[in-house]
């Protein structure tokens, strides 16, 4: 199934989706030293999100969560590739600062953890195999 | 977006590594928030600059722009995570210290004036009306929207950056006259006097309205320090980065039909919100950065007197500076009461150091019990020297 988008940041990935229906607060919210999402009753609650495509509707909290991303990426943890429904500030600058290939208006429903997924950020396409 | 020439050559890297990285950031934004354009920028307060919120990352990223990137326009910093001159004093770790040193060092290459505030517009970052720039504290976003009828959106720190290092941000938001019209009316029917009472009054607006500007009647020629707690407290709690105040700010709105009220009641329920139960052991002063007038009063106060708590009066270096010539320091630091320039009690990093904070700043008791886990008692400036000299 192919879905298509809006390019965020560009690039080229593939992996195994991670999804969640819930927004992330990467500061705070997810471990930076693990990769692991730490927020208290969050959807994806302990699970790890280093070298996924994390696929969930958008980013909350503060700004410093720009610089997580760019923390996970810098260490090898950061997702493959990242997709929203509709992606805000904070995720974008910290995909655009960390290079994360990143497509936004995707329904994020159709997807599902465990789906190998391809992204094609720069045409905005998200391929699931 | 439609681009100038000069914006497609940042974009294609002519002007270097940060300038193409800066304009990918805001071209992405603009796109994210349907700007058409950018617009130039006179003035940028950059956020993000403790090393407690930054951490290595951070710092990786600003080392890595200031390989090529300089300031297009007068930018200065948010506060950072401890004062940069006297940090021994006030019980920074050596090992923080030496990093925090590292992203000061790190803007600095880039040309930003390294004056650490949450209160730029007192010490020569002062933007005019109608003038567009790009800043990030929130306190500070929502005072030079509404006091000075400049014109910003919120930024994170990368973004607030990239218009430093592009002299642009988006034109999308608050940047356009049609997104600042007020969209309720808030009539105060209590008298309101002091910065603590402005600070409450702000929780009272802020939890009640979230983000909608306010059009706020009732008020009665509040003082600069005054506004400056307001502006502070509202964001705080609403989110809030621009408000209008009948008789009082300079923007033009619609005054629109959905009103509230707000009575002594509430704002008897907030003051009751900030306060825990608890015995004080530090005292915190400035938050937005004290005024040098207010540090004229709290030298009044203090004058012979000795306290018997950790006393911080956070403010911009060069405030500091006048109060210096004028004898206050001496006078405070007499009684034994710091200062804590660049800095504040909300972002240095006093986890465990102390249990109680008093302090006039209903935003200071916000981050007072978040980043700081304190308990905090809300009371005027007056009621804070006493608690500090009991």
């Amino acid at each position: 199934m192919k879905l298509t988008g809006r390019r965020i940041f560009h690039g080229k990935a593939s992996g195994e989706a991670l999804v969640t229906k819930e927004a992330i607060s990467f500061y705070g919210g997810v471990d930076p030293e693990t990769a692991t999402v730490v927020e208290k009753g969050h959807q994806i609650e302990g699970q790890c999100i280093a070298g996924k495509v994390l696929c969930f509707p958008k980013g909350k909290g503060s700004t410093v969560g720009s610089y997580v991303l760019y923390q996970l990426k810098k260490t090898g943890k950061a997702p493959v590739a990242i997709i929203n429904r509709e992606c805000e500030a904070i995720v974008a600058v910290g995909c655009i600062i960390s290079e994360i290939p990143s497509v936004d208006r995707i329904d994020v429903d159709q997807i599902k953890t465990g789906d190998l997924v391809e992204v094609d950020a720069e045409n905005g396409v998200v391929t699931i195999k | 977006m439609l681009l100038t020439q000069l914006e497609k050559e940042m974009l294609d890297g002519t002007h270097g590594k940060a300038a193409k990285k800066s304009m990918e950031i805001l071209v992405t934004l603009g796109e994210i928030y349907g700007a058409e354009r950018m617009v130039e920028v006179r003035s940028v307060q950059v956020a993000g600059v403790s090393y407690a919120n930054l951490g290595e990352p951070g710092l990786e990223y600003l080392a890595e722009m200031a390989e090529d990137g300089k300031v297009r326009v007068l930018t200065t910093l948010n506060p950072a995570g401890m004062d940069l001159e006297n940090w021994r004093h006030l019980g920074i770790d050596p090992k923080f210290a030496k990093n925090q040193e590292r992203v000061i060092k790190a803007f600095e290459t880039m040309g930003i004036v390294t004056t650490c505030t949450c209160t730029p517009y007192l010490v020569g970052n002062l933007p005019l009306f109608n003038e567009h720039i790009a800043w990030s504290e929130s306190s500070a976003v929502c005072f030079a929207n509404s006091i000075m009828g400049a014109k910003t959106n919120r930024e994170g720190g990368p973004s607030a950056l990239a218009a430093a290092l592009t002299g642009r941000t988006p034109m999308y938001g608050l940047h356009l006259d049609e997104n600042r019209q007020a969209r309720i009316r808030v009539d105060i029917k209590t008298d309101v006097r002091g910065t603590n009472d402005y600070g409450t009054l702000g929780k009272v607006i802020g939890d009640s309205i979230g983000d909608k500007i306010p059009y706020i009647t009732g008020v009665k020629s509040p003082s600069l320090e005054e506004l400056k707690a307001f502006c502070a407290s509202i964001a705080t709690y609403g989110g809030t980065a621009l408000l209008h105040i009948e008789g009082v700010t300079p923007n033009r709105t619609n005054v629109p039909p959905e009103a509230m009220e707000v009575t002594p009641p509430e704002i008897e329920k907030a003051e009751r919100e900030l306060n825990d139960e608890t015995t004080i052991d530090f005292v915190g002063i400035g938050c937005p950065h004290a005024s040098i007038h207010e540090i004229k009063r709290i030298a009044e106060l203090l004058k012979g007197k000795k306290v018997a708590k950790e006393v911080w009066i956070a403010t911009a270096r060069p405030t500091k500076q006048m109060a210096d010539r004028m004898g206050y320091t001496a006078t405070i630091e007499a009684s034994g009461a710091k200062f804590a320039c660049d800095t504040c009690f909300a972002v240095a990093p006093l986890k465990g150091r102390f249990k109680g904070l008093a302090t006039d700043s209903a935003k200071g008791c916000f981050y007072g019990r978040g980043r700081n886990k304190f308990l905090v008692k809300h009371c005027s400036l007056e009621e804070c020297i006493a608690e500090a000299t009991r």
